[in-house]
């Protein structure tokens, strides 16, 4: 796959992924599954995650969040979105970093502390102001990661739609979602995250491209 | 391996599309569980909800009514929202639930997937995992000594605190509910806890790695063998007719799906959706008995539970195809269940 590197850097992307929960746990056991070097990190030292990751996430190394983030080229953000602030942000900076939490209000609640913007990857946008910040793969149940990944050009591909201000860290994400087994779909600038939160058509719907590019098409003729 | 079911209630709706009084889910609910009993299930499992649709918000009186009426059926929460509760009431009304149903009461220990208990009761989320861990520590220190100190934030101290009624025959199993974060998954096994995974979707086996961590951390915990239970509780409708039980399940998954979308702001997936799921390898066991007790027996030996239990009176499903399901689950699949895996509890697997 061309393009799929770093700064002409003739590898893939390294990736962090911050969290190991359902969805960091699936992210990356995929991640690693089609060939990425992944670290990954709790809240607290790898040794306590050490069993965790061996079990499942094999061949994932276990990290302090700060370690994991300064060896990586690539940074998920998988931890609930509530923590935002326990994350190691003052590291994220120049780093591409993907935003795959939602603010769930129903089951999260108001109370996270933390003063909302209009989208929440603005919000982390704000808080992590060196850091090219891309919304993406929230959209999509944390078991479908794995269960409805496709070979490219499969006729049942779902997509995954990519937002981000910054091209370059966009076109690296829209690499590594179509690796995953996805169609990556360029959703326009990091604002365009909004639609991609629960409460939007596209949260949790099974989409393809067309569906995806066509309700970016329909808010721009509205807007 | 044990079968059974469990329950958040059936919000019933009439011609109009109004609810039926929550009272009469909550008669159902009693009615299904002396008809599990009947038929020879072994578990059933009421999980605390406060909602119109979801109206099982007392789950021990639930079951102590129900203890009256059945014999040998084992009777607990699935799970009660531990956040929420004072762990001290929730010991004296699952020990209270033991006494008059001579041993059979359980309880299941959870977060919940919803939020609705933290203004009903007065609570943050915020505090949601102090609250939940504390409480937890809480709850098996009162499952351990019938006199009682204990110190923390959440609530007020105990000091050599006397807990009535004490279960007669040694502490209750306390089992700790997951919905698959793997951190739970530890924290059951570290503290020698029993687990019980909630799998409402996608394919059932992918929480087979989840049973091998929890095995490996309790091993390395110390915790003996034989204390390392696994209990699975997935969505599962029976009808005598393959299709039947597709179709009737469709209508009845299809209303919660679309009530929890509108709740948590997701789209409700399509009948494609439902069909992978509700088929060979998925989380939906929907089908006729043998269909079922072959999806059931194969994914028993992916994950090693001993006890594996169906909501199936989601979404306004008639309350007469529940209790259909439930004779079904019990006359038909179990024999066949046990034909293979046996009566006795399966060997925990490692």
């Amino acid at each position: 796959m061309t393009g799929d590197t770093i700064d002409g850097a003739d590898r893939a992307p390294v990736l962090a992924i911050l969290g190991i929960g359902r969805v960091g746990s699936t992210l990356a056991r995929r991640a690693i599954s089609v060939g990425y070097r992944v670290l990954v990190a709790g809240s607290g030292s790898p040794e306590q995650i050490g069993l965790l990751v061996e079990v499942m996430t094999p061949g994932a190394e276990p990290r302090w969040a700060a370690d994991a983030v300064d060896e990586a080229d690539v940074v998920v953000l998988a931890a609930p979105f509530s923590r935002l602030h326990s994350l190691p942000l003052a590291n994220l900076d120049g780093k591409i970093v993907v935003d795959v939490m939602n603010h769930w209000q129903p089951v999260d609640g108001d109370a996270t502390g933390i003063e909302l913007l209009d989208s929440t990857s603005e919000t982390v946008a704000a808080a992590v102001p060196g850091a090219k910040v891309v919304k993406s793969l929230n959209h999509i149940g944390y078991h479908e990661i794995e269960e409805d990944a496709r070979p490219a050009g499969s006729t049942e591909r779902r997509a995954v739609a990519v937002a981000s201000d910054h091209p370059e860290a966009a076109s690296v994400v829209l690499q590594l979602v179509e690796r995953l087994g996805f169609d990556a779909v360029d959703a326009g600038p990091l604002a365009n995250g909004i639609q991609l939160e629960p409460g939007m058509p596209l949260f949790g719907a099974r989409l393809d491209r067309d569906s995806i590019l066509s309700v970016f098409a329909a808010e721009q003729d509205a807007a | 391996m044990e079968l059974g079911i469990y329950s958040f209630g059936n919000g019933l709706r009439d011609a109009h599309g109004e609810y039926e009084p929550s009272a009469r889910a909550t008669r159902n609910l009693v009615e299904a569980i002396k008809l599990a009993d009947e038929v020879g299930l072994d578990f059933f499992g009421i999980g605390e909800h406060h909602t119109e649709e979801m109206p099982a918000s007392a789950a021990a009186t639930i079951l102590a009514a129900a203890a009256s009426i059945t014999s040998s059926i084992r009777l607990g929460s699935a799970v009660t929202v531990l956040g929420t509760e004072d762990p001290v009431r929730v010991y004296q009304q699952f020990a209270t639930l033991d006494a008059v149903s001579n041993g059979r009461a359980e309880i299941t220990a959870g977060r919940g997937s919803s939020s609705e208990s933290f203004p009903l009761f007065g609570y943050s989320l915020a505090d949601y995992d102090t609250l939940y861990a504390e409480k937890l520590e809480l709850l098996m220190a009162l499952n351990s000594s019938p006199t009682v100190t204990w110190r923390g934030t959440v609530r007020a101290a105990l000091d050599r605190a006397v807990i009535v009624p004490q279960p007669e025959g040694g502490p209750l199993r306390i089992w700790l509910g997951t919905g698959g974060n793997p951190a739970s998954t530890v924290r059951a096994a570290r503290l020698g806890l029993p687990i019980s995974y909630g799998i409402i979707g996608g394919q059932a086996a992918r929480f087979a790695p989840l049973a091998k961590l929890y095995h490996r951390s309790a091993d390395e915990a110390g915790v003996p063998a034989d204390r390392q239970l696994i209990s699975v509780g997935t969505p599962g409708f029976i009808a005598t007719s393959d299709s039947d039980a597709h179709e009737t399940f469709w209508t009845a998954w299809n209303n919660t799906m679309k009530y929890l979308a509108g709740q948590r702001g997701f789209t409700a997936p399509p009948r494609q959706h439902f069909d992978e799921e509700s088929h060979a390898g998925g989380a939906l066991f929907v089908g006729e008995p043998e269909e079922i007790a072959s999806r059931m027996i194969t994914f028993q030996r992916q994950m090693g539970h001993m006890r594996h239990f169906l909501q199936t009176d989601v979404g306004q499903l008639p309350h007469r195809d529940f209790l259909r399901s439930i004779e079904l689950l019990g006359t038909q699949v179990k024999p066949l269940v046990d034909a293979e895996l046996g009566t006795k509890n399966p060997r925990v697997a490692s």
